[in-house]
């Protein structure tokens, strides 16, 4: 995976002195091809697309993310159609990496073999599974490395010392730091050089993979926490749409002058 | 897929913490590990430690007031004129319900951890106010989970809790019931898991809370164990033990000590919720068949569609009102040690009418789904034959529901 779209995009960031720019939207929010559109729109500005496979019952997501996950479920998103978008929009970006990321109900109902297989023909490049963590998650990322796919280790502030060495022994090219003990779109409440110094300890264990931040990221905070390889929007972006949406104005336009404005304040 | 013998059914999980392979385990986010992984060795030296066990049974004696009355329902067998109807009368328990036992084991558990906030959530009303109980008891704070159609169906146990000092976080997601309370309280505690404790108010979730629930609710089959013996000299030849399944926590409780029984011997019975008559919703995943799906951290049967979205359900009793179950009954089912059936909204009223005109007793919409299913068989059934209905809670929180339902009808 060593020349992935992935490390690639890392790379090109570093190159410009400055953190990768991950997004977070969910498909099919608010629809099925305004979620494409938005994906398309932001990509220019982006570094790193993830996208959310809605589930009813996500117990790590706080309001915001919730909201957009159900908008999308009413609307009638189904996974078939979250495979579809990746695959449009790899059509016209296909550069630009894409991370999916979901809850493991899902995926078991996919079955996992078919999921990834789907994955790969739809040519995502990395999976976030919030709810299956290392150890339990073993052989499902040895099935994503063996197609190519990045599968995402998450560390937390409560993962211990030892847990935190097996799982960056155990990662592939990208770990995603979850800033705080909070549900996504919480208010980040720890400074940022405490959350820098922890991204440090990781970051020490092994230089190679690419440490991004995520979880109460806005753009009141993003500029603060610039020292890391990337740095991840998600509730900011589903609270723009939802905020559009509430005033009847154009999704599109607001989250892609977001994204510009989030990227501003890190270059 | 086998059971074993001499060996708790808790305790049968693999190293993963799966029963029977497939059921249970702990899917949750990296941040719950540790405090998962702290409680689960915390438990693991409590109940080993005579001192804790000790101030265990002291509160089960003194607080709860255990043991609970074993009764025969005299009238009720003479009337159905079929197998002997009897009742475990766990809803004379401190507050009502068995829910006491796991809310008291928690709080206690709390206490030692040295964490001052406890959190629960919860359907019927019933485990949040057990747990507000005990956390003013042993001076803890309290917040309560519970769902914005719960809170206004289950009104006088929400004013237990308030009365108790606790914090009702009302849940305005999804169907506005309990699995949306599990989840929102799921989601606080990875927000703040460093100073607050979480109590799962049955036997769902990780492992761990699995294992939690029913050790502390498997005190009511260790009491109808010794009053079996005390009334029949003996276990009697002939039993079915009938009990609701909703999470399945006082199921399993009212089971524990009976499974190694030979099932010709005592039959265990599980009812689930089958949801109103003519509706397509039900929260009955054993006996409707569901698929194993993921849900709050753990695998079991799970009402879902095909895509893995949790199913809404539907049923008068809150406390039954649940998409999923206990892991421990998905592997009851499958070695079919546990025979799984539902009853209908209009069954449960209907056992509660017949119920409540011979007997004493009042049970909650729960159990009365438990005594549809007794009602149901009784009359088939020879007279040596022993039926136990764990009626597990007061049907005083179905104040409300119940006049509504019965002058309608």
């Amino acid at each position: 995976m060593k020349n992935s779209l992935i490390s690639q995009s890392f790379k090109n960031a570093k190159k410009e002195n400055r953190p990768a720019l991950l997004t977070y939207t969910v498909a099919g929010d608010n629809t099925k091809k305004k979620s494409l559109e938005i994906l398309k729109s932001i990509s220019d500005y982006a570094d790193i697309c993830e996208v959310g496979f809605p589930h009813n019952t996500p117990i790590a997501d706080g309001g915001q993310i919730q909201t957009s996950a159900y908008r999308a479920i009413k609307n009638g998103i189904k996974i078939n159609d979250v495979f579809s978008i990746v695959r449009n929009f790899k059509r016209s970006k296909k550069d630009k990496p894409v991370i999916l990321m979901g809850y493991y109900n899902m995926v078991y109902q996919y079955n996992e073999n078919k999921f990834i297989s789907k994955c790969k023909k739809a040519k995502v490049d990395g999976l976030i599974i919030v709810d299956l963590p290392y150890p339990e998650n073993k052989i499902f990322a040895a099935k994503c490395k063996k197609k190519n796919i990045n599968f995402i280790q998450l560390i937390s502030p409560t993962t211990s010392k030892l847990r935190l060495k097996k799982i960056i022994n155990d990662s592939h090219e990208m770990i995603y730091y979850i800033s705080m003990l909070s549900t996504t779109g919480g208010k980040l409440k720890v400074s940022a050089k405490e959350i820098i110094t922890q991204y440090q300890i990781i970051k020490n264990h092994d230089k190679s993979k690419n440490v991004v931040i995520g979880f109460g990221i806005t753009e009141k905070t993003i500029k603060s926490l610039k020292k890391a390889d990337g740095l991840v929007v998600g509730s900011a972006i589903c609270k723009e749409i939802t905020r559009s949406i509430k005033k009847r104005q154009n999704t599109v336009t607001n989250v892609i002058n977001l994204v510009k404005r989030l990227k501003n304040k890190i270059k | 897929m086998k059971l074993k013998k001499g060996i708790p059914l808790i305790d049968q999980h693999d190293k993963h913490g799966f029963w029977g392979g497939k059921f249970g385990g702990s899917y949750i986010p990296e941040t719950l590990k540790k405090p998962i992984e702290d409680l689960t060795k915390e438990f693991q030296k409590l109940r080993k430690n005579k001192k804790f066990l000790k101030k265990k049974d002291f509160y089960f004696k003194n607080y709860v007031g255990s043991p609970t009355n074993f009764v025969k329902l005299e009238n009720l067998s003479n009337y159905l004129d079929g197998a002997q109807i009897w009742a475990k009368v766990v809803s004379e328990a401190n507050g009502g319900a068995h829910k006491i036992y796991n809310a008291t084991v928690h709080a206690l558990i709390c206490k030692a951890m040295g964490k001052k906030y406890i959190i629960g959530d919860t359907g019927a009303g019933y485990a949040g106010k057990m747990l507000s109980m005990a956390a003013k008891k042993f001076g803890l704070k309290c917040k309560i989970f519970m769902g914005a159609k719960d809170i206004k169906r289950q009104k006088p146990n929400c004013d237990a809790m308030r009365r108790n000092g606790a914090e009702i976080v009302p849940v305005y997601s999804g169907s506005q019931t309990l699995v949306d309370a599990v989840s929102e309280c799921m989601r606080y505690w990875v927000s703040n898991c460093d100073n607050t404790h979480m109590c799962v108010g049955s036997t769902v979730g990780p492992n761990i809370f699995v294992k939690i629930c029913g050790w502390s609710t498997a005190q009511i089959s260790k009491e109808l164990k010794a009053q079996l013996k005390e009334k029949f000299k003996k276990i009697p030849k002939k039993l079915k033990l009938i009990n609701c399944v909703g999470g399945g926590s006082s199921a399993y409780g009212f089971w524990s000590e009976f499974i190694d029984f030979n099932k010709k011997q005592i039959e265990l019975i599980g009812v689930e919720a089958g949801g109103p008559k003519k509706s397509s919703l039900h929260a009955a995943p054993l006996s409707r068949n569901a698929k194993i799906g993921i849900l709050h951290g753990a695998a079991s049967y799970v009402c879902q569609n095909s895509e893995g979205q949790i199913h809404e359900t539907e049923s008068i009793s809150a406390g039954l009102d649940y998409p999923g179950v206990s892991p421990i009954h998905c592997f009851l089912k499958d070695t079919r040690r546990a025979r799984y059936t539902y009853a209908t909204d209009e069954e449960a009223l209907k056992a509660y009418q017949l119920v409540t005109r011979f007997e004493k007793i009042n049970p909650s919409l729960e159990p009365s789904h438990a005594f549809a299913e007794a009602i149901k068989i009784a009359p088939k059934l020879s007279k040596d034959t022993i039926i136990i209905v764990n009626s597990c809670g007061d049907a005083k929180k179905d104040r409300d529901i119940l006049k509504e339902r019965l002058v309608r009808n």
